[in-house]
């Protein structure tokens, strides 16, 4: 019985890798391919390996289309998710912070008005948010990319419903210790939230390396460009083939960063997600 | 160390009145003990003390200066939490350091402090290790060397013990009160377990509803319970309770059940008939061939001793706790000595003492002649 089982989980679990890992592996391939021959539809699964190189001479010198390389828009890609994550781990984690441990008058009103924003993400304000950029002179500026993405309902509730099962009794142990609210927050609270700390920071930096919609509109210098919307650009505009070969390989590249991040959080990320005892 | 003293201490949450006017004084190195059932207030009067809370009246006095409106921080106390509330990511070293490098002290002193403590209660080898690798025994001895390191006026304990197996609270327990003797640490120690009040304090406070309902050493309050719940909540298997009337001259109690019995200390106050409640240990029940009626419907058999539940003629329940094992049938004779009856209104509960007493609450009453 028990080895049927195992069986079965595990032919699942193989069918599961195949469906996740079948299209990474298809543009892994396509990127050594002919452009021509992708167009036409026939596209192998064996990578032909003397084209290797084009990885890194579309990392060092561009896709052709765009003058700037695609190492810097992997940079610009990686400093914006970066800054997104950090930020709104920042802001979210004071104002949870606040919501929480905090008695201070319309402290209610401040969590429902923070919940209410998950109403609005940035495809929503759209337009206001660029209207406020541009009466900042934000526009075409690295804080331009990230500065309207940091405020973050989602994370806010997420440490919320952390803090709230801190139980009340470590709290007051602190207090009777001495710790101040700001000693609090370094020595104990921050450590203690550490694993779903971590386990946001992934999905929040993965949620800022896939922006399209507002980079897009903010940013127009190709200085500027994420590896993202580079991708995006080589889609076919009616006067130029589509070079499906470059696209794949900095679809290749674009996915490496976030699977770094993964990978490395992964520990902390895992235990985040399922630890409850705390 | 410290002298405590609370005054007038009230608490309301809302419109629940958690603590009705509490006052107490804990001597220098004394340990106070308060027990009571759950609910009735103990944690919140701890965390008034401890000014985890801020009281909607009366004062908290240390050492003779108020300090009803300090922060937790500055009042020199120290707490030793239920769930232990150990800081889960720190060492054992770390979580007894933490306080006293909030306060700024050498490191050389934190070290030297952190070290003794540890080797008193035994935790010298396991300084490096998180709590989560600890057993709940070492847990607690980390939350004691916390209080400990801070050597502070005072020490809190909200039932410290309730999270451990039987065995094992036996052992804390002595260990605590060795502790505290040997440093006279002046303690406040909540439980809702009459054995651990029983053998850890000095004086017992028995808590009920958000009042005192008796103060006294162990002993006093197990000898002379100042009403029914104390005399029902102090003492296992719990004393029976049983309706009486009073005789004429008040010197005995006519048992619904049948006899009277004339009470060995002397009458009580009050006219012929008055309602009674008699109460009298498990314990001190005595089988007698020319005592009541008694018929068994229950044995427990404990080993060294046996539990007999029954009923009296009127139908009235009754615990006999008796030396050995309990004799065969289901008719047994009791009788009830007089001088281990306790003599209660059965109005409001309160005792009632002898007229002719010296001692005891209404020794101010007393008609002699
Ligand atoms: N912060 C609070 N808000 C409202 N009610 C409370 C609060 N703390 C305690 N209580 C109430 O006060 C009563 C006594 O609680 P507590 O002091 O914890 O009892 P004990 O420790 O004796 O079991 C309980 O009925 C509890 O519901
Ligand atoms: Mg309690």
């Amino acid at each position: 019985m028990r080895t049927r089982t195992d069986w079965l989980a595990h032919a699942v679990l193989g069918l599961g890798v195949v469906l996740f890992a079948f299209p990474v592996w298809l543009i892994f391939a396509g990127a050594t391919q002919d452009a021509g021959a992708i167009n036409r539809g026939d596209i192998s699964l064996l990578p032909r390996l003397s084209h290797l190189g084009i990885f890194l001479s579309v990392l060092r010198n561009g896709d052709g289309a765009n003058p700037t390389p695609i190492w810097h828009m992997l940079m610009i890609s990686a400093g914006m998710a970066l800054g997104i994550a950090i930020g709104k781990i920042v802001i979210s984690l004071l104002s949870a912070y606040a919501v929480v441990f905090f008695r201070f008058p319309f402290r209610m009103l401040a969590f429902w008005t923070i919940f209410i924003t998950l109403m609005l993400p940035v495809e929503v304000r759209i337009i206001p948010t660029y209207a406020v950029m541009a009466d900042f002179h934000m526009i075409n500026s690295f804080a331009g990319l990230t500065v309207p993405l940091l405020a973050s309902a989602t994370a806010t509730l997420l440490l919320r419903q952390v803090f709230l099962a801190i139980p009340d009794e470590l709290v007051e142990a602190a207090r009777m210790d001495g710790a101040g609210p700001v000693r609090f927050l370094v020595s104990i609270l921050i450590p203690v939230s550490a694993a779903n700390l971590a386990a946001l920071f992934v999905i929040l930096f993965v949620y800022g390396w896939n922006q399209y919609l507002w980079p897009l509109l903010v940013a127009t210098d190709p200085r500027l460009d994420t590896i993202v919307i580079g991708i995006v650009q080589l889609i076919d505009t009616g006067f130029t083939l589509t070079p499906w070969n470059t696209m794949m390989a900095m679809a290749v590249l674009a996915i490496i960063p976030p699977v770094i991040v993964v990978v490395a959080m992964q520990r902390w990320f895992v235990k985040g997600l399922t630890e409850v005892e705390k | 160390m410290a002298s405590l003293e609370l005054r007038g201490l009230a608490k309301s949450f809302g419109a629940q009145v958690v603590l009705d006017g509490i006052d107490l004084t804990v001597a220098d190195g004394e340990m106070l003990v308060i027990v009571g059932a759950s609910g009735c207030g103990k944690s919140t009067l701890l965390r008034l003390v401890a000014g985890l809370e801020q009281p909607s009246r009366g004062e908290v006095i240390l050492d003779g200066r108020d300090i009803t409106d300090r922060d937790p921080a500055e009042r020199d106390i120290a707490m030793v939490f239920q769930n232990y509330a150990l800081y889960p990511h720190m060492s054992v070293f770390q979580n007894m350091a933490f306080g006293l490098k909030i306060r700024g002290l050498p490191q050389a002193d934190i070290r030297r402090r952190v070290g003794a403590a540890a080797e008193m209660l035994g935790l010298g080898d396991l300084l490096t290790r998180k709590p989560r690798a600890l057993s709940g025994g070492q847990r607690q001895r980390v939350a004691m060397g916390r209080a400990i390191v801070r050597e502070p006026k005072l020490f809190l304990f909200d039932e410290p013990l309730s999270n451990l197996d039987a065995k094992l609270r036996v052992q804390m327990r002595a260990d605590i009160r060795r502790l505290q003797r040997r440093f006279a640490i002046t303690s406040l120690y909540v439980t809702h377990d009459q054995v651990e009040a029983m053998t850890l304090g000095d004086r017992l406070v028995v808590m009920r509803e958000g009042r005192a309902a008796q103060v006294a050493t162990p002993m006093e309050v197990f000898a002379r319970p100042a009403d029914t719940y104390v005399a029902g909540f102090i003492g296992a298997p719990a004393m029976n309770f049983l309706p009486a009337r009073l005789t004429a001259g008040g010197h005995g109690a006519a048992l619904a059940a049948g006899p009277a019995i004339l009470f060995a200390d002397g009458p009580r106050p009050g006219p012929e008939g008055r309602g009674l409640t008699i109460g009298i240990r498990p314990e001190h029940v005595q089988l007698d061939p020319a005592g009541m009626a008694f018929a068994v419907d229950l044995v427990e058999p404990l080993g060294s001793e046996t539990l007999v539940h029954g009923r009296l003629a009127d139908g009235e329940g009754l615990v006999v706790k008796i030396a050995g094992q309990a004799p065969p049938g289901e008719a047994l004779r009791v009788a009830l000595p007089p001088a281990q009856l306790h003599v209660f209104d059965a109005g409001n509960g309160t005792r009632l003492e002898p007229e002719t007493a010296t001692v005891g609450p209404l020794a101010g009453l007393a008609v002699t002649g």
